[in-house]
């Protein structure tokens, strides 16, 4: 259901858990679109009528096994060709997932439709402090143009602190 | 060489295991590792170090069992198997059609079902491809002379494997129903059905060699190092307009000129000299969609209503399997105005029943669908195909 005034589109929209379907939240937003100046991101205003599920125990399993690793993780194709991936690369490609949701954000436009393709590499950068930090090279795929875009990002993590992208 | 298999009780029994891992001289083959006291490890032993781990295996009283006792004659029968094997494959047919494959494997296949299904099933060749590949269709009949006929390709955008995976499965559908399933044998009793699985198979190649996420096809353009042309803005209708790209590096380029893609040329020629054609339909992937035109203007077709009937209908069976839901609409509506395209032109060359689909998924895997899911797609696809062909049969015009 879409009501629009100008630029400006308000949204209703349900959220729904890709690793667990019946986990839905109803949400609200508002977007504005800056056609006058490109390089500017659409605002948003979000409302989540409820809560995220709790997910402290997965992030947990997959922040420790990371930090017990003894060479930085390194990874190439994910998914490969045949849409394989392995169970340990889950959590590598929600987080990809969840922060080429940013990038996209920022370079979203009325005349775009962003989706992450796959990812080309991911290298794991070594912390002193306690954030996980992973530079990502991926392939977003561009619905109206049918383009496929390269874009490197870097991402920080802590089951606490959450995603930030920082480059 | 013999393979054991080691029953563990306990973690303790494990890590002796694992020590007898790290022992490189034993040159010991785990088939299954030990990591954990609830599964066996079966490992496979050189004929020299068997003495060597019975041992070890004894003086720490851990429990094994010999699974094989002599490897090498189950190798030499599995060898006489495998040639007898591949001689029945051809005939008994154990193509995988849950795993995505080479363009020289579906190709096999292609003639493995006219041979299988020989009293319908017949492979002809509409032309070849930019880098001179023959493009294969199967034809689907039981008779007569230019019956009614219903186009289906997939592949056009070489990137979207799981259309020429779900062809394949199709044709084996088709082929393997007739005489058993009633609205398919009543279908192909009155019209005939032509098949183009790989439409674009220099891309398909490409895909399997250099670049996955490749969607045109591969012919050389004048004045520019950028190869290919989008074979779906390649069709003349609206050519050149809105939503396609005059840049030869876009993925989104339209060619010179309309029909300038051999591919696309090969299949306007066929469907213009068979004159009898009654609906064009073509697969897509991805984004759960069913559409009708118009793409290259935002206006509703004559037959509009019609279309949309039939299109929910066919949405409606391919939800009923496995609950996949596919919006239905015209193209421009739906995803957007893109000009050139192939249903645009066979509707307005008189084809009324022309719809194109997107199959799965919306994006979570995009265009590297797991394989696991191209028996299901095929599945739901072909109830949605049916309805469509279902209601070309009973409505000539």
């Amino acid at each position: 259901d879409i009501g629009d005034v100008g630029l400006k589109y308000h949204l209703e929209l349900v959220l729904e858990d890709i690793l667990d379907n019946d986990s839905t939240v109803n949400c609200s937003a508002e977007v504005l679109y800056h056609p006058g100046n490109k390089n500017l991101p659409p605002d948003v205003q979000l409302t989540i009528d409820g809560e995220l599920k709790n997910t402290d125990e997965a992030d947990n399993i997959f922040y420790n096994r990371i930090k017990s690793l003894e060479k930085e993780l390194v990874a190439e194709n994910i998914p490969d060709s045949h849409g394989n991936m392995s169970p340990e690369m889950e959590p590598i490609h929600l987080l990809a997932w969840a922060a080429s949701g940013y990038v996209i954000w920022q370079n979203s436009t009325e005349n775009t439709n962003f989706q992450l393709a796959q990812i080309k590499h991911v290298k794991q950068v070594k912390r002193e402090d306690e954030y996980l930090e992973f530079d990502y090279m991926i392939l977003l795929h561009e619905m109206v143009s049918q383009e496929i875009i390269p874009w490197q990002m870097t991402v920080l993590w802590h089951p606490q602190h959450g995603v930030q992208v920082t480059q | 060489h013999q393979v054991l298999r080691i029953k563990t009780r306990n973690e303790g029994e494990v890590k002796k295991l694992q020590v007898l891992e790290s022992l490189e001289h034993l040159k010991l083959d785990f088939w299954i590792n030990p990591s954990t006291s609830s599964l066996p490890v079966d490992v496979r032993i050189p004929a020299n170090s068997i003495q060597a781990v019975k041992a070890f295996l004894e003086s720490c009283g851990i429990e094994y069992s010999i699974l094989i006792e002599d490897l090498q004659v189950v190798l030499d029968k599995e060898k006489q198997d495998m040639a007898c094997g591949q001689q029945r494959e051809r005939t008994r047919n154990t193509f995988n059609y849950g795993a995505y494959h080479s363009l020289d494997d579906i190709y096999a296949q292609l003639d493995n079902l006219a041979s299988e299904f020989n009293n319908i099933v017949s492979k002809i060749r509409i032309g070849e491809s930019y880098e001179k590949r023959p493009l294969y269709v199967l034809k689907f009949g039981t008779g007569g002379s230019n019956r009614p006929a219903i186009w289906l390709d997939a592949g056009i955008h070489s990137r979207e494997w799981v259309t020429q995976a779900s062809a394949i499965w199709i044709a084996q559908k088709i082929a393997s129903d007739y005489g058993k399933d009633p609205s398919v044998t009543s279908l192909l009793n009155k019209m005939d059905i032509f098949l183009l699985p790989v439409a674009n198979p220099d891309g398909y190649v490409f895909t399997h060699t250099k670049n996955r996420m490749w969607r045109k096809t591969r012919s050389k353009n004048r004045g520019s190092l950028c190869i290919g042309v989008d074979p779906n803005r390649n069709w003349d209708a609206g050519f050149g307009g809105p939503g396609a790209s005059s840049n030869p590096c876009s993925d989104s380029y339209h060619g010179p000129s309309a029909n300038s893609e051999v591919e696309v040329r090969s299949i306007v020629d066929f469907i213009k000299n068979h004159g009898n054609i009654q609906a064009f339909l073509t697969l897509h992937s991805y984004s759960q969609l069913l559409m009708y035109p118009y793409g290259y203007k935002c206006m509703e077709p004559a037959d509009y209503a019609e279309l949309d009937t039939v299109g929910k209908a066919a949405a409606s069976s391919i939800r009923s399997l496995y609950g996949t839901t596919f919006k239905v609409g015209s193209i421009c509506t739906t995803i957007y105005q893109a000009s050139g395209g192939s249903i645009d032109w066979s509707y307005d060359y008189g084809i009324k029943y022309s719809f194109a689909f997107e199959l799965r998924d919306t994006g979570r895997y995009g265009f590297l669908l797991p394989a696991n899911q191209i028996i299901p797609t095929a599945e739901e696809t072909w109830l949605g195909l049916k309805t469509i062909m279902e209601h070309v049969r009973d409505n000539p015009y």
